[in-house]
């Protein structure tokens, strides 16, 4: 006998109610089987009248658990759909993320790294940075984990590049475009609140886990946010003043955009991809889940097997990582903002 | 110079809200900008101007804030649109050009100084002074050149290199104006171009437009706040107020014969010895007795009361390029001196 017996009864709804069958695990169920307990009944006065509970007293009204296997049933059921039309349009990006690993690894180390220190010295300017990032590397080479290191290094590169490539100019469209940055700014919120390990579920039905493109499309995913809102933002924040000129000698659109709005917005697009780099450091740990290869691979080794030292020192190697580049983009950032000082 | 009619502006109206065209027919009924506001929220900008601003002039717009002086400039090389009205340059009503020929229009035809200076920061001085003939598509080594050469004649030579953030005021104002010159436009708008910079900055400035406007004699649409700049500058006064023109003229006869109680408050405060020029209030044609000397058409009051001493006995020749032309009765200047009031706010002083 049910709580809300009464109350079906009472609108003489007991026969479109009618016997329910054996339907699957409720609510309550499935998470007290999660925790290996044994289904506790719960009866402290009124029971929430929640769709298992309903269920209860009136068969006819669906439960949580068929909810979520209709979502379920839903999304397989246009999976092959989606998956003809991404498969081929995503395929670049398991070629490109391929096709960098394999080039990073294949370097030599003695080409690899100095040509990093260059990079580094090219973008940053600054000879403490430069030192900084040679004496990380050395490091992680000398405990053996440049490999890894190299691998992760050369994922986020290409993400971080298709960011860009992808965020610019979404975020330049959305500053130009009231009505699309109301309609973008709520799915950008959703982006960035959904927890990172969330991005995989769906990803993993439509891709087989040995493609490279299921944890490419989980961190560019991630990791595009910033860049699209800091573009958007700093093209909103370029000086009216400055815009009023550019009309008056007569500009048209693209030397507006190209000759003012993009350079006056750089220190703001960097920030983004500032952040961008780290978000996307954040995610391929957690897409090591999904065969990424590089560091988080031992981080997730020394979770499973519970060898500590080795989750550890990837770990820390993972901490270096993330500090060579945020100090070389804060440094690359800090060059741009001193040639766009303004008074 | 022969008087040729460049610009000109004929019944502009402009109303800021949401549905301009909606609210035009009550303003052109009468209806004023408090009723506009109260009843259908909307802002009356401008109403009906008339201006024609001459060749190779300067015309300065002159009004408080909020009269509606930097919207109007801005029609002129329509940065704003207006809801009603014709703007003819040159006999062409630019109201008409479409998309790419207002381009090319701002391109070739106006260039513009602001008062903010709205220099590209990211750009060296060299380059923003060259930036009109860029936006044109001229080949670099003309467009520096000619920058080069303008920047040296506003008095920045050596300072090529250097970028807006490092200059004053004064300086980053003399890139706007090389920037303007570069362009080699006929018609320069300047709003408010001196009002960011000190007083002493400011003379400086106000002295070489007018010397460049001896040698290059554009078409200047000069906008302030500021009587004084306006008087020292203008070869044709628009005195705005409220959207509306209150009196337009020679500076010179603005001030002898001001057209109502709030022009007159306007000039009540200025100097008038510095300002008036014997041409002003001297009598045409025979000489008179007592000459005591000879004075030029272009001089100002002051230096004459200076020349004769304080004595108000004497009379003087007045001379344009040697030649006489009229003869100055120190009695009529020192009247002079004294604001002219309309007979209205005469009789308001009687009371």
């Amino acid at each position: 006998m049910a709580f809300y017996d009464k109350i079906f009864e009472t609108f003489g709804l007991t026969a479109w109610c009618g016997k329910g069958d054996e339907s699957p695990m409720n609510m309550a169920q499935l998470l007290a089987q999660t925790r290996g307990e044994a289904s506790a009944e719960a009866s402290s006065g009124i029971p929430f009248p929640s769709l298992d509970n309903l269920n209860e007293s009136c068969a006819a009204i669906p439960r949580t658990r068929d909810m979520t296997s209709g979502l379920e049933d839903a999304f397989l059921s246009v999976k092959d759909a989606m998956k003809v039309v991404l498969d081929p349009v995503t395929q670049p990006l398991s070629w490109a993320l391929d096709g960098a690993l394999w080039a990073f690894l294949a370097t030599p180390w003695w080409i690899l790294l100095p040509a990093l220190f260059w990079l580094t010295w090219y973008v940053s300017r600054s000879v403490a940075v430069t030192v900084f990032v040679a004496c990380s590397f050395l490091f992680l080479g000398f405990i053996d984990h440049l490999d890894a290191a190299i691998q992760t290094l050369s994922i986020i590169f290409v993400c971080t590049g298709l960011c860009v490539l992808f965020g610019v100019p979404i975020g330049i469209l959305m500053a130009k475009s009231n009505t699309l940055q109301r309609a973008m700014i709520p799915l950008l919120d959703l982006l960035q609140t959904l927890p990172s390990f969330v991005y995989l579920i769906p990803l993993i039905f439509l891709f087989s886990v040995t493609e490279s493109k299921l944890y490419g499309i989980a961190i560019i995913v991630y990791a595009i946010v910033p860049v699209i809102r800091l573009t958007d933002l700093g093209i909103r924040l370029v000086d009216k003043d400055v815009i009023e000129a550019a009309n008056a000698y007569g500009m048209n659109a693209r030397q507006k955009l190209l000759g003012v709005e993009i350079p006056l917005a750089l220190p703001n697009i960097m920030a983004g991809v500032n952040q961008t780099i780290m978000m996307s450091l954040a995610m391929v740990v957690i897409a090591s889940l999904v065969s990424a290869p590089g560091l988080g691979v031992l981080v997730l080794r020394g979770i499973r097997n519970l060898e500590l030292g080795v989750g550890l020192v990837a770990g820390l190697g993972i901490v270096l990582l993330a500090v060579v580049l945020d100090r070389t983009t804060k440094a690359a950032l800090a060059r741009i903002n001193v040639a766009h000082e303004n008074g | 110079m022969a008087n040729r009619t460049q610009v000109s502006i004929r019944g502009l109206y402009k109303i800021f809200g949401s549905n301009p065209d909606a609210a035009l027919p009550q303003v052109l009924a009468g209806m004023g900008k408090e009723e506009l506001l109260q009843e259908y929220d909307h802002v009356l900008g401008l109403k009906d101007i008339n201006v024609d601003m001459q060749a190779g002039e300067i015309t300065v717009v002159m009004g408080l804030s909020g009269s509606g002086k930097s919207t109007l400039i801005r029609h002129v090389n329509r940065l704003i649109e207006p809801t009603a009205g014709e703007i003819d340059i040159d006999g062409n009503n630019i109201l008409g050009l479409s998309a790419t020929e207002l381009l090319r229009f701002r391109q070739t035809m106006m260039s513009m100084v602001f008062q903010k200076f709205a220099l590209f920061p990211h750009r060296t001085v060299l380059q923003n002074a060259a930036m009109a003939l860029e936006v044109r598509g001229e080949d670099i080594s003309k467009r520096e050149a000619e920058a080069h050469k303008w920047l040296e004649r506003v008095g920045l030579g050596g300072y090529q290199n250097h970028y807006p953030y490092q200059l004053s005021g004064g300086m980053q104002q003399r890139v706007g104006i090389a920037r303007a010159l570069t362009s080699n436009s006929d018609i320069m708008l300047m709003d408010e171009a001196f009002s960011a910079l000190d007083p002493l900055i400011r003379t400086d400035m106000q002295n070489l437009l007018l010397e460049l406007q001896t040698e290059l004699h554009k078409t200047i649409i000069f906008i302030t706040h500021d009587l004084d700049e306006a008087l020292k500058l203008a070869d044709h006064l628009v005195i705005l107020k409220d959207g509306a023109v209150v009196q337009q003229g020679e500076p010179q006869d603005i001030l002898l014969n001001p057209a109502d109680p709030y022009i007159e408050d306007f000039v009540g405060d200025i100097n008038r010895a510095r300002v008036l020029r014997v041409r002003s209030i001297m009598h045409p044609g025979e000489d008179g007795d007592h000459i005591a000397g000879d004075v030029d058409q272009n001089a100002t009051l002051e230096s004459v009361i200076e020349l004769s001493a304080g004595n108000t006995q004497k009379n003087y020749r007045v001379c344009a390029d040697g030649v006489p032309v009229g003869f100055l009765d120190m009695k009529e200047l020192v009247k002079a001196l004294v604001p002219a009031r309309t007979n209205a706010s005469r009789s308001r002083a009687a009371r």
